[in-house]
């Protein structure tokens, strides 16, 4: 069990707040930490691998990692961290890069040949493509057996393929090594294909907490379909608006009564959901 | 001309090079830590010792040379602590050279080291901290390996600058043959009692030097920032 109770004041891009989290994880664990840009996930990862500074506790399996009286070094601290740039180590070639961590051989050729990795293992990092820079990241946090995986973004500079691919690779590895992981992301579809447990924060503060198909699905009651999108234009065609929204990659036209229509207001966040009817998936 | 090169004293030039190479390795040690401390640090004491390393670039020679000559001296607490501890005084000795040399090369040494290392990527070194490296080993296994660019600018306008010096030296070490005339010096004296021949060719091969030094450093950070990419 990892608990963890901490508070920090930040200095956020809108002024003064105060990162206070109380949360427990269960070993093995796999949970994804979701929340606007700015509510404080990348600095709750930091405190966590003891790279800033926080006042509370943290306990890991009866370890104590912070309490009122001492700090313990990053060095100390059990963890594999993904930095959202792989941060590798550019002087040193892939199986390098694994070896600096820990001198367990056998665990590095094993993690190579899981992430299909073994033909690169001589060439440096700044040959290799950001799916196999992210890897190799992986496969270094993974060296010293971690009792806390902390990931910070780990597939946000990669395409969707990619993404997909490295998703797999992630939930296998998961589950050899049973680490618990923090992964910080934005993708509903990647915390819903491998987390079993989302954190949502907002200003500072832990707003949502639970299993990642009640967090992210945004249907009510009798709703079958709800997605939300930014509203791009309302126009006039006769007796009938049209709105046009942005929900993802894809633009969709939608009737809007008149009523509705001087409610709405372009640029705004919106909700398009529909009841009783059935759909075609092709 | 090969018999005015068989008739000139090269040992100046010795002296200088002599000079140039146990500063730039006493600075090299005396810089590394404290380029480190002043690419890590958010104290307020940074901007005051960043403007104390600085200040050889700013004083005149003859300033830092005065300085250190009063130190040297019988009137300062250290230059008394030195004849009494060595029997020697540091004023016009080579190892008085050494000393004042070190303070007016310090900011040349550690203004690119303390660059290369701002410029790392801290996730970088985060990255080995949490792989459970120590401080020490992720400077000498990670930061320094991946700013040879910096190294070598520091080292090389270190040595350079060194050799280049002219004040500083005359005052604390005068012109004493074999002992503390390098190079700059002679020139100077040559100057002075007119034998511009050897003027001449004192100054050209200081001239050729000098260039060939910061065309290689160049060249070198040329190519090494296009194969690494540096940002």
């Amino acid at each position: 069990m990892i608990n963890i109770d901490i508070k920090k004041r930040l200095h956020g891009s809108l002024g003064e707040m105060s990162l206070s989290v109380k949360v427990g994880i269960k070993e093995g664990e796999f949970v994804a930490l979701s929340g606007k840009s700015g509510s404080g996930k990348s600095t709750f990862l930091r405190i966590l691998a003891g790279l800033e500074s926080a006042n509370g506790s943290i306990d890991v399996s009866s370890n104590v990692w912070l309490n009122h009286k001492r700090s313990l070094a990053p060095q100390k601290r059990e963890i594999g961290y993904v930095f959202q740039d792989y941060a590798l180590f550019p002087n040193m070639s892939v199986e390098e890069n694994l070896l600096f961590v820990s001198k367990d051989r056998a665990l590095a050729k094993h993690l190579l040949e899981v992430t299909e990795l073994t033909d690169l293992s001589k060439r440096m990092p700044n040959t290799l493509s950001g799916g196999q820079q992210q890897r190799v990241s992986m496969c270094r946090a993974l060296m010293k057996r971690p009792k806390l995986l902390l990931m910070d973004e780990p597939l946000s500079a990669l395409d969707p393929s990619m993404r997909t691919k490295l998703q797999n690779e992630i939930l296998k590895l998961h589950k050899e090594f049973n680490t618990t992981t923090i992964m910080v992301s934005h993708d509903p579809s990647e915390i819903y294909r491998l987390a079993s447990r989302v954190l949502v924060l907002d200003q500072g503060e832990l707003v949502d907490d639970g299993e990642p198909k009640d967090i992210l699905l945004k249907t009510q009651g009798s709703q079958k379909f709800s997605f939300e999108g930014e509203l791009l234009n309302i126009r006039r065609v006769d007796v009938i608006y049209i709105a046009i929204i942005a929900i993802g990659q894809q633009l969709v036209e939608v009737v809007v009564s008149s009523s509705e229509a001087k409610e709405l207001k372009v640029g705004h966040r919106v909700r398009v959901s529909t009841k009783a009817f059935a759909p075609m998936v092709l | 001309m090969i018999e005015i090169l068989n008739t000139l004293e090269f040992t100046p030039f010795l002296l200088s090079f002599k000079l140039a190479s146990i500063t730039t390795i006493i600075l090299f040690i005396i810089s590394l830590p404290l380029a480190w401390y002043l690419s890590q640090t958010k104290s307020r004491l940074k901007a005051f010792i960043e403007a104390v390393t600085a200040l050889p670039i700013v004083l005149p020679p003859s300033v830092l040379g005065f300085y250190i000559l009063w130190a040297f001296s019988q009137n300062s607490p250290l230059g008394v602590f030195f004849e009494d501890t060595f029997g020697t005084s540091l004023a016009f000795s080579f190892t008085g050279l050494i000393v004042a040399s070190c303070f007016y090369s310090l900011p040349f040494m550690v203004q690119p080291l303390q660059g290369g290392f701002e410029a790392l990527n801290k996730n970088m070194l985060e990255a080995s901290y949490i792989s459970g490296k120590s401080k020490f080993q992720t400077i000498m296994r990670v930061a320094l390996p991946n700013m040879k660019p910096a190294l070598l600018t520091a080292t090389i306008v270190t040595f350079a600058h060194t050799v280049g010096e002219f004040g500083v030296v005359l005052m604390v070490g005068g012109s004493i043959p074999n002992e503390t005339k390098v190079a700059s010096v002679a020139i100077y004296e040559m100057v002075e009692v007119m034998d511009y021949n050897s003027a001449h060719i004192y100054s050209l091969l200081m001239l050729i030097m000098s260039f060939m030094v910061l065309l290689s450093v160049y060249m070198f950070n040329q190519k090494h920032s296009h194969r690494v990419g540096i940002r």
